[in-house]
């Protein structure tokens, strides 16, 4: 085992998968020269040169559609938004014609992309660089998303992201790029998409959380084991596929669910997941399912405000405390 | 006495609100070229070719037109009628493995690079037999293993996947030129803007062409657009060039030239092609902006005609022959419907294929 940062554990990904297959390559703003906005490209250019690490204009339109073309043209790009809060721009590229191309066409082309780079908020960065984009691209059949937690999570679901035949957003966080974890040596080592993890075992409740999310999580469960409450944490890892099974396996032991999701509220992950326990684990549940997610209101810039605005341990202890009707 | 105020309208300076009732021409078309076949080096054989090919699109139209008009198949039908020298002239200009990509207006140019008859009329009919399964219907017509990469459904969205496409071939050092074609409606949209200060800063082998038929779906080119559309191409260094696009040996030649000086120094070019478009923007366009003198100006010159007059003109071919040619196409556009009325449509299961090239998932 190493340990690695975040961001070494993502570039060891890229490094490995661009040195096995001279097909893949990244591009997008600041990844050559500048090192990577967030370093997570760092050295890259040196290693592999400008054709395969490329600066792109702040076009986010332009350079995604470009990869979908060079993705249909058999290349498989990586393409790095400086965070998906700018992939909006895009956002044509990615639903309307990297999701859709092989399917309007008849199976004629495919489009092995990678789009990847910082998703949700990173302190007070205020209202347009602070929405978690997860839930919504996964809403959209044909995209894989996959959000993790941790850095070994990242390494190995990087390389199967980069590998897979079909388009997949994988999203990091800028809070995260610097947390250090062990990640496995051992040789290509990947983690097949759409398999979650349980991360912590407990008996009183599932919690279900993802990428920051689950960090809250964990913390939530050591106050709440201080009181004799025993969490069961899922990081689903994937948001699309997700390993739905794991989760009702464990809702079947636990009885009681809280999901905490770094999305407003409408239609996320939270509400599907609800949903979802709600079909397949009706009779098991001892109390409604609970969920922690943004509120319905844009990220305010002030400190006080933002710090209620973003979900913390303690909105997770409450929803803990609900389901198990300790208040 | 105080000037009276402009009203204060949303439209460019002279144009009236009435409408007036001149023929006011929707594109100024450039001369076409004085050349010979001779001296374009092509055959009498490949003018007879070049011939078939306009006819098989226009024939091939109309009577989808008429298919869809007694309610045959369903959704959108825009009509590539008028600007079939463009396709024509380009294939023949081109390579045979030289990418082209478009968007929604491209039964034409998937019947030049190699969707049959009957597999674009199956697509219209939304068969299993189609050239894209029935999945796309008429807006994505496509043939990739002829390196037709197909039609795109929304308005510039497929301009930087022609970008990457090139992008592509310039990696693999292929020698491939690739063509995205544009309608002049696309040039508003800021996709082709991204698209071409990338290709020219990173100096990918592409044409970017827009098939000016004056109309952005019911707005008038002088309405919708400021200035010449070629000029783009100034503001990013790029080579460009305009023609007539009512002429296919005006389209060969150049679209040759270009082709081998893309090939050659890998650099981009925006090309501006006029032309006309004799049908609605689609099936359920009354055209009431623009008027029937309009068009029968543009017909007077039609293509086909034109390159008929010329085979006639130059003994390349009697009328005999050219009956035959005609006659041939309408028998094959016929068997063509009769194939597509017979194909089956796709099973059910269909319906969950096509979606991931790797495992499929989906979420229920």
């Amino acid at each position: 085992m190493a340990e690695l940062q975040f961001r070494e554990a993502i570039k060891q990904a890229i490094d490995e998968e661009m040195e096995s297959d001279e097909n893949v390559f990244i591009m997008g703003e600041e990844v050559a020269e500048y090192n990577g906005a967030y370093k997570v490209t760092e050295g890259l250019l040196d290693k592999y040169g400008f054709r395969r690490v490329i600066d792109t204009p702040i076009s986010e339109l332009g350079f995604a559609g470009i990869g979908v073309g060079a993705a249909m043209n058999g290349l498989r790009p990586i393409v790095e938004f400086m965070t998906f809060n700018f992939a909006v721009l895009a956002a044509d590229q990615i639903i309307n014609h990297a999701s859709k191309a092989r399917y309007m066409l008849g199976g004629q082309v495919s489009t092995p992309i990678v789009f990847r780079g910082p998703n949700a908020s990173a302190g007070q960065l205020g209202a347009t660089h602070s929405v978690a984009y997860d839930s919504m691209y996964a809403m959209f059949p044909g995209l894989k998303v996959i959000y993790t937690s941790e850095p070994e999570d990242a390494k190995g679901l990087l390389k199967s992201a980069i590998r897979d035949d079909d388009p997949v957003l994988f999203m990091e966080s800028e809070q995260m790029y610097g947390l250090k974890g062990e990640v496995t040596e051992e040789e290509d080592f990947t983690i097949p998409i759409g398999k979650g993890k349980i991360k912590r075992d407990g008996d009183d409740v599932t919690v279900v959380a993802t990428g920051k999310m689950y960090h809250i999580a964990q913390n939530a469960a050591k106050e709440l084991a201080k009181d004799g409450v025993e969490c069961e944490i899922i990081d689903p890892r994937t948001i699309k596929p997700l390993d739905m099974e794991m989760i009702v396996e464990s809702v079947k032991k636990t009885n009681r669910c809280v999901v905490v999701d770094e999305s407003h509220p409408f239609g996320g992950l939270a509400s599907e997941v609800g949903f979802l326990i709600q079909r397949e684990a009706f009779d098991y549940l001892d109390a409604p399912v609970q969920r922690v997610t943004l509120p319905d209101v844009n990220a305010p810039f002030s400190k006080p405000l933002f710090d209620l605005w973003l979900p913390d341990a303690k909105n997770v202890v409450e929803a803990v405390n609900t389901v198990t009707y300790r208040k | 006495m105080a000037k009276k105020k402009d009203e204060g309208i949303f439209a460019p300076v002279g144009i009236s609100k009435e409408g007036d009732s001149k023929i006011d021409k929707a594109v100024d078309l450039p001369d076409p070229t004085n050349k010979t076949h001779k001296q374009l080096k092509l055959k009498n054989d490949q003018v007879l070719e070049m011939f078939e090919m306009m006819y098989m699109q226009r024939r091939f139209e109309e009577r989808a037109m008429q298919m869809y008009q007694k309610g045959k198949f369903g959704g959108f039908l825009h009509l590539y009628i008028g600007q079939e020298a463009i396709s024509t002239g380009t294939v023949f200009a081109f390579n045979d493995d030289d990418d082209i990509i478009t968007a929604y207006r491209d039964h034409g140019w998937g019947l030049v690079r190699g969707v049959t008859p009957k597999e674009g009329m199956a697509e219209l009919y939304g068969k299993a037999t189609g050239c894209s399964k029935g999945k796309g219907g008429s807006m994505h017509f496509a043939k990739v293993e002829n390196h037709y990469w197909g039609g795109y459904g929304i308005v510039g969205g497929h301009i930087p996947l022609g970008g990457g496409l090139a992008f592509a071939n310039k990696y693999k050092d292929n020698g491939r030129v690739m063509a995205c074609f544009l309608g002049d409606g696309a040039v508003d949209q800021g996709a082709l803007h991204e698209t071409m200060n990338i290709s020219q800063l990173w100096s990918l082998p592409a044409i970017y062409v827009v098939e000016n038929n004056g109309y952005s779906m019911g707005t008038a080119a002088r309405r919708h657009t400021v200035n010449e559309i070629v000029d783009r191409a100034k503001a990013y260094g790029m080579k460009s060039k305009v023609l007539n696009g009512m002429d296919v040996f005006t389209v060969y030649e150049e679209m040759q030239k270009i082709a081998k000086d893309v090939r050659k120094n890998s650099e981009p070019w925006f090309v501006e092609i006029r032309t006309y478009r004799y049908r609605g923007h689609s099936m359920s366009d009354p055209q009431k902006y623009r008027s029937k003198e309009e068009l029968e100006e543009y017909q007077k010159i039609d293509p086909i005609e034109r390159l008929k007059s010329y085979i006639l003109d130059k003994n390349i071919a009697g009328e005999d022959e050219i009956d035959k040619i005609q006659e041939k196409i309408e028998d094959t556009v016929l068997e063509a419907i009769d194939f597509a009325e017979d194909s089956p449509f796709p099973e059910d299961d269909a319906l969950y294929e096509d979606m991931f090239a790797g495992e499929p998932y989906f979420h229920h």
